[in-house]
């Protein structure tokens, strides 16, 4: 065992992954804020993480190489703490991208058809007790507004093509060779819209960005769906519009504060709630611990990384 | 002047404002289907249902001088062709106008299926989340959708699993002109899918062509989605298959004895429910009144019906 390469798996991955990373590499299991024993500390070589690995850890790792994150997202790994000690971060971008779209279109035809309330109608007897469900919303042919154009605010806008939907989009600029309208007010984008997906990659001045008065602009008839981050949206004005009816509807699938979700919310049937699941499907989840194998591979081969972040390839051709 | 005609409604379906434009024009009266007084049955000259009420012969057979039905539907497989042919009395529907909806709730009911969403609601509410990991799901998109009929409803399913990069399949009477790939039975269709889409009309022949060979045929990773009518699927086989574990997953929007829905079923998570709301949407049932009043408008003003139905247009035709 001595031969292999040390890896410290700070992440959940589905069996098969799991199965090929024990095969190649000696594989250490903690959790991203466990302090790392002494005597093995200075034997990892590498990080497999889900989108979470701190400074703290990486402090504790001196002979650390790289960071491999089954994830697209990386907001919670220490990449400037990476970059400055020329340890490369790479990520999994575009593999989730259908599953995230596929989901934010499933979410919208649930919410205005009213889908999650229907089968719990059914389950609890009430199809037979007391008739027909009172009419829901129609999708097709109406208009969706989508707040992100990148690749998958492009994945979900081929999608709600294929339903007959008018789309227009909110974006730093606007986007090339696209046929969608662009709005460059978030206000307006809200007002003139039934449907509302916020799918943009969340910076720090993201938070909060869906406040109160783009909620209220979207009105009692909108709907709004985030596949995106929990902090993009001011979940206590959501609560507060969608209970005095200045809202229509909402589909989250992320949260400010998760795995908590505000209890008000569950009590709602002009919600669907559900816990994180964008890329939560076992074809995508081995295809991004695939992808996290891969740039190890690379890496330990002396070939170029497949997918590094950004900031690291910065610093470290700073560096170079 | 239309106000001396007498109709009878027993449309389920009808939404109130188009129930009292109605009422405003003709001498409207509305029963339950299984109690329609002796008076009106004698006197309506036009009757209203929908695709759940039907009109069946014993129905007919007690209306002398009924001259139109009119159903607020595009499935008419509960009204008796047969009797209202044999007195010469068209039928109406009201196709297109609740294809997109349909449509819609296709597309929504297939990903809520293979990613078991109504699952993951139940999960949060449950405050499970905070416990508890939610298992890994299956994949939409880039897969097989296979779909059994590849009429109005059939291809707005296909149109939309286009925008999902899936590879579609159908089988149908007989191969359609379409760039879909056709097969020619139903059990090669289920062998060859991921998902199994029900977008037929039902008749007779239809009955539980969806039996335990196809359901055997789309396998343990395969799951069914219906649209369409119950009767079109076997459901104690359904029922079988599911409780086997030879195939993954069901998603229901009908079912054979509605509203009665086999309870074994209220207990799993690879199904969805639904209380047959694929056209039930505010802006579709307003269009499938408006549209049965076009028909009733242009019969008693001797004009060409709007949306008769196939048998009715060839009827007519004839006479």
């Amino acid at each position: 065992m001595s031969d292999l390469i040390d890896v410290l798996q700070v992440a959940h991955v589905v069996p098969a992954i799991a199965d090929k990373l024990k095969a190649t590499y000696h594989v250490h299991r903690a959790s991203p804020g466990d302090t790392i024993a002494p005597d093995l500390a200075p034997k990892i070589r590498a990080i497999v993480a889900g989108g979470v690995a701190p400074a703290s850890l990486l402090a504790q790792l001196p002979k650390l190489e790289i960071i491999a994150s089954a994830s697209v997202g990386y907001d919670g790994i220490g990449v400037t703490e990476a970059g400055a000690r020329n340890i490369p971060v790479t990520h999994t971008p575009n593999v989730l991208n259908d599953d995230v779209a596929d989901l934010a279109i499933a979410l919208m035809v649930m919410t205005a058809r009213g889908l999650a309330t229907a089968d719990k109608y059914v389950r609890d007897g009430q199809w037979v007790a007391k008739g027909n469900m009172k009419l829901a919303r129609t999708v097709s042919g109406k208009k969706l507004g989508i707040v992100g154009l990148g690749r998958i605010g492009k994945d979900i806008a081929r999608r709600a093509e294929a339903m007959n939907m008018t789309i227009s989009y909110t974006n730093r600029r606007p986007v090339e060779g696209v046929p969608y309208k662009f709005v460059s007010s978030l206000l307006d984008l809200a007002r003139d819209n039934d449907f509302i997906i916020l799918i943009a990659s969340a910076g720090p001045d993201a938070t909060k960005m869906i406040n109160k008065d783009v909620i209220e602009a979207l009105g009692p008839d909108g709907i709004l769906i985030n596949v995106s981050r929990g902090r993009v949206v001011d979940e206590a004005a959501l609560v507060q519009a969608l209970k005095s009816g200045k809202l229509g509807g909402a589909a989250l699938d992320v949260f400010e504060d998760e795995p908590n979700v505000p209890a008000e919310l569950m009590a709602m049937d002009n919600v669907v709630l559900t816990p994180h699941l964008g890329s939560s499907t076992i074809e995508t989840r081995t295809a991004m611990g695939q992808l996290a194998l891969d740039n190890l591979a690379a890496w330990f081969a002396g070939r170029p990384l497949l997918t590094e972040v950004p900031e690291t390839q910065a610093a470290r051709r700073v560096a170079k | 002047m239309t106000k001396g005609i007498d109709v009878l409604t027993i449309c389920q379906l009808l939404r109130p404002a188009e129930e009292r434009w109605i009422a405003s024009r003709y001498r409207l009266t509305r029963a339950d289907k299984d109690a329609v007084p002796d008076d009106i049955a004698a006197r309506a000259r036009a009757l209203i249902t929908s695709g759940l009420d039907g009109a069946p012969a014993s129905l007919i057979d007690r209306m002398p001088r009924l001259e139109l039905i009119t159903v607020n539907s595009v499935g008419y497989d509960l009204v008796d062709m047969k009797k209202a042919l044999a007195r010469h009395i068209p039928v109406t529907h009201t196709p297109d106008v609740l294809t997109d909806d349909v449509a819609d709730l296709a597309i929504g009911l297939m990903i809520m299926t293979s990613r078991r969403l109504a699952q993951a609601d139940r999960f949060v509410r449950a405050g499970r989340w905070a416990r508890e990991k939610f298992p890994v799901a299956g994949k939409v998109s880039g897969k097989k959708l296979g779909i059994l009929g590849l009429g109005r409803i059939g291809r707005a399913i296909a149109q939309r699993a286009e925008g999902f990069g899936m590879e579609i399949l159908y089988t149908d009477r007989a191969k359609l002109n379409t760039s879909y790939r056709f097969l020619p039975d139903l059990v090669s269709l289920a062998k060859e899918s991921d998902f199994l889409m029900v977008a037929t009309s039902a008749g007779p022949d239809a009955r539980h062509m969806v039996n335990e060979a196809v359901l055997n045929a789309l396998g343990p990773d395969g799951i069914l989605i219906n649209i369409a009518r119950g009767s079109v699927v076997d459901e104690a086989a359904l029922v079988a298959a599911l409780e086997g574990g030879r195939i993954a997953g069901a998603g229901l929007d009908v079912f054979e004895h509605e509203p009665n829905v086999p309870p074994v079923l209220f207990g799993r998570d690879d199904v969805v429910l639904l209380p047959h709301i694929a056209s039930s949407t505010r802006e579709t049932r307003s269009e499938m009144g408006r549209l049965v009043i076009r028909n009733l408008e242009a019969w008693f003003s001797g004009k060409p019906l709007v949306t008769p139905t196939p048998e009715t247009l060839a009827m007519l035709a004839n006479r």
